[in-house]
């Protein structure tokens, strides 16, 4: 399999504390991996540069021809009073007015998502997992071949947790979507990732998920 | 009623000015800028002042004021840590402005009061023409940036990450919502103008599902207020602002009280 990312001596400062510095790694195209690391060792920066949010301080990183990359953040400003439906939610990332293909690639999304049944339900009162899996579908409409989630099943309850990963493991097996998991969840990647990062003391290691355990636990 | 020029002109100026605040309400509350805009409408009365004392017309002195104070007052907010506080010591400082402005200039306390309260009986054909135009110019500039100006309102953490230019589409609203402040304040004064700008939407809020319905019903709220507003003022005498307030906050909150009834239930 071809790589899809490849990373070089990537470094970042702020001021004069390093963040990490000379990470290299690669992705295989069709991979399935899990950033795992302590909360505050960086992750969520890695991604920020991965996504052109951030510039590094040195190193380089590409992405292979062809990429659409999608990118689910970790934190989103819904309230309760939060007045959108899901449906409408999910097409923000779309043309207000919509024609006819891109009505259809939203109800595909929101099929793919599990929401098709309760698309007319205020954002302000879904549940957190219902939430993230709209934010997902959001992020789907832009039909993407490599999707980055942060932190996305943080603040979920067990059952909305493995729902989410069937849906993303789903994804990755039925249309190649390559995904990069952002967690410190150890037990959810070995559950549902094949491969991790570990991001921690500014160094990362990379790996077969199954490994994972005797190497750091 | 429509056989005097006076009411003829006041309905249609209000009538747009009703579209235009009603529709760009709808990011008003959607972005919490609900108390910028009532200080952009302090800033508006300084410049209503400014101008007087110029011996210009009230609307081309609250567009500039509210030009440059929506710019800088929007950049405090986005920057500052001391967000309300920063915007209370402008608000504060461009309300003693005004008052500066309107006893250097020695206009009568009656010219205050429109200012403050909203005179729309007065606005002659020119007045209702100017209106009109600048509100057109505020629907164009929010229709062609509306995908990014949705994306960025309704979900700004996500827009960032797909990446829409939100830096340019904060700034062309600011300059929609000055002018719509500055337009707004000509029926219902520079005082009140807040009140079209955030109570239509605030409704809306609760009875919209996407965004072309709350703005369907931030609009229709905004019309009904300035139309029955006017009527109710034409047959009692008394100021159309003081019905405009009191049917937008009636709305508000018999809407409110469903929403919260329905939900107990």
């Amino acid at each position: 399999m071809s790589d899809i990312l490849e990373v070089n001596n990537l470094s970042m400062r702020f001021d004069k504390n390093n963040v990490f510095d000379n990470l290299t790694f690669r992705l295989k195209r069709g991979s399935l991996t899990a950033l795992l690391g302590p909360n505050g060792t960086g992750k969520t920066t890695l991604i920020n540069i991965l996504m052109s949010m951030l510039t590094p301080s040195s190193g380089s990183f590409t992405f292979a021809d062809g990429v659409r990359l999608g990118y689910v953040p970790q934190f989103r400003n819904i309230d309760a009073e939060y007045p959108l439906s899901i449906e409408a939610f999910v097409g923000l990332n779309a043309p207000i007015i919509k024609n006819g293909q891109t009505k259809e690639a939203i109800k595909k999304q929101l099929e793919e998502t599990n929401l098709y049944q309760i698309k007319n339900t205020r954002m302000g009162e879904a549940s957190g997992g219902q939430k993230q899996r709209a934010y997902l579908a959001q992020a789907l409409l832009d039909n993407p071949n490599m999707i980055i989630l942060d932190e996305a099943t943080a603040s979920l309850d067990p059952m909305a947790k493995d729902e989410l990963m069937k849906l993303i493991r789903h994804l990755n097996e039925k249309h190649k979507i390559t995904v990069l998991f952002v967690t410190h969840d150890i037990s959810l990647a070995h559950k549902y990732m094949q491969n991790y990062l570990y991001l921690n003391h500014g160094q990362i290691e990379h790996g077969e998920m199954s490994q994972f355990k005797e190497a750091y636990e | 009623m429509f056989a005097y020029g006076f009411m003829r002109n006041a309905f249609l100026a209000s009538t747009f000015i009703a579209i235009t605040c009603g529709t760009v309400g709808v990011y008003v509350v959607a972005r919490n800028f609900s108390f910028l805009a009532h200080t952009l409408s302090e800033i508006g009365f300084a410049g209503a002042a400014f101008a007087v004392w110029l011996g210009i017309g009230p609307l081309w002195g609250m567009l500039l004021f509210t030009l440059l104070g929506s710019i800088s007052v929007g950049e405090l907010s986005l920057h500052s840590e001391q967000k309300e506080s920063s915007i209370s010591a402008i608000s504060a400082l461009f309300t003693g402005l005004g008052v500066l402005f309107l006893a250097i200039s020695g206009a009568n306390s009656n010219y205050a009061t429109n200012i403050l309260f909203g005179s729309i009986i007065g606005v002659d054909h020119q007045g209702v023409i100017q209106l009109i135009a600048l509100s057109i110019i505020v629907l164009l500039m929010i229709f062609s940036i509306q995908r990014s100006l949705n994306f960025d309102s309704f979900d700004h953490i996500g827009a960032l990450a797909h990446g829409v230019k939100t830096g340019a589409v904060s700034v062309i609203f600011l300059i929609a919502l000055a002018m719509s402040v500055s337009i707004g304040a000509q029926i219902v004064g520079s005082l009140l103008v807040f009140i079209l700008l955030t109570l239509p939407p605030a409704t809306a809020n609760y009875l919209g599902k996407t965004i072309p319905a709350m703005i369907g019903w931030s609009v229709f709220f905004a019309l009904i207020g300035v139309w029955l507003g006017l009527y109710l003022g034409y047959i009692t005498n008394l100021p159309v602002t003081f019905f405009i307030a009191v049917i937008e906050v009636a709305v508000y909150l018999v809407t409110y009280f469903t929403h919260i009834i329905k939900h107990s239930l």
